[in-house]
């Protein structure tokens, strides 16, 4: 039985949900902007959950005071990266805080292989269990 | 054609349009109104600003009727002299093209050449960028804008900047308004070496030169913001001094104005303080009188008070 058809990559907000659409997304940076966070565009073709660190495609954006600016960041990394992997993320310098607050994907590659998962026999009869993204067999940037 | 539809039946019948219920809800009287009574002058800025107001007006009442046009441009090249009021009015324009709801956030972003144009390749596109993103939903004002391009040096990374600029002018027009500033002479010396730009600023509106009467006019209202004002011979004492500060050489409006007050305000301090030893009134604490104009060195020796003796 296919757990998860589609094997679509369900990682922070959203992402269990259809895709956002430009106008969903605006609604959601305003929301970030409305509360003084910064907004970043990061990208990666590495979707192991332990990945956490993405590359970020531009510097992080301070003193936004409207989101077309992060849109237009957007569809430029969308248009460098196609098949990638993209997610914003709203980062909340509050002392305290000082981490993300919102991280949601607006980009995925147009087929995604999934995940295997790899049982490990150690010690008599344990078993360890790791996830292995399929598409990371192939070297970088022919993942997808 | 759904949506246009849509509109149809949701706006007004075929005939029903009320200008006047529109012009009210929009509170735009409200700011001409401030407009008029905080800026002096200004007779062809103002008349700008209002045909502006009009045709965004006109422009949401046709939207009703699904009369779709092209959101019109409003980049603005403000040229004059110094001290004409470009940055003062720039600063309002964020505030009336919310009101109009033509910008989003009406915010007013001031940059000059440092802020746009980098120091090594690749460096003056994200600078550009970042200032463009920072702008958007607001006002980019670009003040001495034609030092963007300096012709003597044809490695100048000021042209690439300007072509982002161009770019952003044209595919971005609902996301930020661009306003270039400058002094007339420089500024033509620019659009003639760029006439993308040229082309792509709708509105080139020039800040004429002040009248003495409208100067006089610009230093009462500087002197009611800050609690202070003339006594009646103070007053005529000043009419003097602009009438001979007008004459002489670097002369800037309403920034000569300004400094002459602020120079006034320290003479009147001096004066009270030499004279402490009797009680002071409210009223002389706000009283700019006749010796602290008269004592400037425009009337002594016809020269400018910073000039070295």
């Amino acid at each position: 039985m296919m757990t998860n058809p589609g094997n679509r990559l369900t990682q922070g907000q959203f992402s269990f949900l259809p895709d956002l659409t430009d106008a969903q997304i605006t609604a959601q940076i305003k929301y970030a902007l409305k509360h003084g966070w910064a907004v970043n565009v990061e990208y990666t073709d590495d979707p192991h959950p332990r990945n956490t660190y993405w590359e970020m495609f531009g510097m992080p954006m301070f003193d936004l005071k409207d989101p077309a600016g992060i849109l237009m960041e957007i569809n430029n990394c969308r248009k460098t990266f196609p098949n990638h992997y993209i997610r914003v993320t709203a980062f909340d310098s509050t002392r305290g805080v000082e981490s993300p607050r919102m991280s949601y994907l607006v980009n995925r590659p147009k087929k995604e292989p999934g995940f295997g998962l790899v049982r490990q026999e150690v010690d008599g009869r344990n078993v360890r269990y790791t996830i292995h993204s399929y598409a990371t067999d192939k070297p970088e940037m022919e993942r997808y | 054609m759904s949506q246009e539809a849509k509109q149809q039946t949701a706006g007004p019948g075929q005939n029903a349009v009320d200008l006047e219920a529109e012009f009210k809800s929009s509170n735009i009287q409200e700011v001409l109104d401030k407009l008029d009574r905080e800026l002096i002058g200004l007779v062809p800025v103002k008349t700008r600003i209002r045909e502006i107001a009009a045709l965004l007006l006109v422009d949401r009442l046709r939207r009703q009727f699904a009369l779709t046009s092209e959101t019109p441009t409003l980049h603005m090249c403000f040229t004059g002299n110094p001290g004409t009021g470009k940055t003062t009015v720039a600063m309002r324009m964020g505030e009336i093209l919310k009101r109009l709801g033509y910008v989003r956030e009406g915010h007013l972003v001031t940059v000059t050449r440092d802020d746009l144009v980098g120091q090594y390749i690749g460096h003056t596109a994200p600078k550009t960028k970042e200032v463009i993103k920072k702008a958007m939903g607001g006002v980019l004002f670009i003040d001495e804008a034609y030092y963007l391009y300096k012709p003597e040096n044809e490695r100048d990374y000021g042209q690439e900047s300007i072509e982002i600029l161009l770019q952003v002018m044209e595919n971005n027009r609902d996301d930020l308004v661009v306003i270039l500033a400058g002094y007339k002479d420089k500024m033509d010396k620019f659009f003639q070496s760029n006439p993308g730009m040229r082309s792509r600023i709708a509105h080139h509106i020039d800040f004429p030169d002040y009248r003495p009467e409208e100067l006089l006019a610009i230093a009462k209202l500087m002197l009611a913001a800050q609690n202070y004002r003339f006594s009646g011979e103070a007053e005529k004492a000043f009419i003097e001094y602009l009438r001979l500060r007008m004459t002489m050489e670097h002369f800037s409006n309403a920034r000569s104005v300004r400094n002459a007050l602020d120079r006034a305000r320290l003479r009147q301090a001096n004066r009270l303080f030499g004279r402490r030893s009797r009680p002071l009134t409210k009223e002389d604490l706000m009283t700019l009188e006749a010796e602290d104009v008269l004592a400037s060195r425009v009337f002594r020796e016809g020269r400018l008070d910073q000039d070295p003796a």
